[in-house]
């Protein structure tokens, strides 16, 4: 037994029990009705917020442009626009392709020792296939839910709940996004359990967010085609969680409780967990920077301004000293007379004034990428 | 956090933000911070007279009368049955527009309420018309 996914699955039960209990009372019902969920959303926009500027902190790294494709150069070396983008254009194609079908999941590979001690790399697309449909059917799931929401339901909500259900197998009709999202959910378990390379590095927080939207997925689907539960008076609850008219519904079972303490702790969970990196995609630097370093200049945003002390200074300070123990100095002790120490070494000695330090930093990159 | 860095690119991630702030809060301004009333369906004409029982109990008509419909659609279809016996042994023929909208002639009140309000969409009118409604 692995005691990652045992903590994250008596987690979740635990969560399950405690919502199905606490929905017996009045107490719990308005805990798991109101205060829990506000407390949740609330939680979820701050966190997120404050993850996204918290990010926003740290630097900007210099561009990264040996990405999958080829930088633009020269004219006449074929360069990739979209994976190795040299203008803001390219870049908006790379993040949408990232975003919205994962462009770099797809070139997921696998090592591999064959015949013996041969290290090949295998193409893996699984992990795409599973990754895609989940993310897929659970943006479909959580915009179909907007007509709980929403009064008047918008057209386009039931546009997608027409494509949803337009196998029009069983009643109410089968959405096949809901078992869309239960299979993959249920695949990205299987593969941390069953590659024992993944097993091994997976944690807890990888298997508790799976568990929980397993669980979303399973009351939600149980409410839908087998408990049945008074959907009219959950839009009227909805409507009024959202718009801070609460009340709670009558004759609304258990089930529908620990479907929304799920979602609710879901929500909570989610700024401090892995699921961040719905904020995350939009701040990955190998993915949103224009890789145009060979056409314009980047200075280094984090460079302090290095305090310079020039020779003139420096004789300035110590003339006396110098003029005292022999040293050559350009400008003489203005008062005296003026020496004939040293004459020829004044034009040789003194060093050029230190270069500003942005251009020191750039210099390795220019050498670098003549190529 | 250290508090005293300053953000980079503040211009991008603070448009993004916003854009975040009112998509997750799209519900609130949607809505006018109002709560429409849930619709009741309304009982007129044969249906509302006391003494007037459904097929079934309401409780089970409300949550099962989708699946209702559906067997009575494969057993007229298939098996050319059309007589439906409920459990206190009454008779009805099985038939949405000649048992469910005689008594419920209201379609729009009866039906297209609540089925509007949660986006339920059947696909019973695809082939049924409602006798009232003008074609």
């Amino acid at each position: 037994m692995n005691i990652s996914y045992m903590y994250s699955l008596i987690a979740v039960m635990v969560l399950f029990l405690l919502a199905y209990l606490g929905a017996q009372v009045t107490v719990g019902k308005v805990f798991l009705g109101f205060i829990i969920p506000f407390l949740a959303a609330i939680t979820f926009i701050v966190g997120f917020i404050y993850r996204v500027v918290d990010w926003a902190r740290s630097p900007v790294p210099f561009c990264i442009p040996t990405t999958c494709g080829q930088q633009k150069s020269l004219p006449w070396i074929k360069s990739a626009p979209i994976e190795n983008p040299s203008t803001t254009g390219g870049v908006i194609v790379r993040m949408f392709l990232e975003i919205v079908f994962f462009r770099s999941l797809f070139r997921n590979t696998k090592q591999k020792l064959k015949e013996g001690d041969k290290l090949s790399y295998e193409w893996e697309i699984w992990l795409w296939v599973g990754a895609l449909a989940f993310h897929w059917a659970f943006f479909t799931v959580v915009f179909r839910h907007l007509r709980f929401f929403l009064e008047p339901v918008p057209a386009c909500i039931q546009i997608v709940e027409n494509l949803d259900g337009f196998l029009q197998i069983a009643l109410p009709g089968l959405l096949l996004s809901g078992v869309v999202l239960l299979a993959a959910v249920t695949f990205l378990f299987l593969r941390r359990i069953f590659i024992p390379q993944v097993r091994y590095i997976s944690l807890a927080s990888d298997f508790f967010p799976l568990f929980l939207i397993m669980g979303i997925a399973f009351t939600g689907i149980l409410m839908r085609y087998f408990t049945k539960v008074d959907i009219v008076g959950i839009k009227d609850f909805a409507m009024g969680l959202v718009t801070f008219h609460f009340h709670i519904p009558e004759g609304v079972g258990g089930l529908f409780y620990v479907h929304l303490f799920f979602v609710s702790i879901l929500l909570a969970y989610f700024p401090f967990s892995k699921l961040m990196h719905l904020g995350g995609i939009f701040m990955s630097p190998t993915r949103n920077l224009t890789t145009n370093s060979r056409v314009k200049r980047h200075i280094n945003p984090w460079n302090y301004p290095v305090k310079v002390h020039s020779y003139e200074a420096y004789e300035d300070e110590f003339r006396e000293k110098m003029v005292e123990v022999g040293l050559p100095v350009e400008k003489m002790i203005e008062p005296e007379p003026p020496k004939e120490d040293a004459p020829p070494e004044e034009e040789a000695e003194p060093p050029e004034e230190a270069e500003p330090p942005e251009k020191e930093a750039e210099l390795p990159e220019e050498s670098e990428e003549k190529e | 956090m250290p508090n005293n860095k300053k953000m980079y690119d503040k211009g991008k991630v603070v448009a993004g933000l916003i854009i975040f702030g009112v998509l997750i809060t799209f519900p609130l301004w949607y809505n006018h911070l109002k709560v429409a009333p849930a619709p009741e369906p309304k009982l007129v004409g044969k249906a509302a007279k006391a003494g007037q029982e459904c097929i079934e109990p309401k409780s089970f008509m409300k949550a099962e009368h989708m699946l209702v419909l559906d067997i009575w659609r494969d057993t007229v279809v298939r098996s050319a049955k059309r007589v439906y016996v409920n459990e206190s042994g009454k008779e009805f023929e099985m038939s949405l527009t000649n048992t469910c909208l005689d008594c419920h002639t209201e379609k729009a009140e009866f039906c297209d309420k609540c089925h509007n309000y949660a986006l339920v969409l059947p696909y019973c009118w695809d082939c049924h018309i409602d006798p009232k409604e003008k074609m």
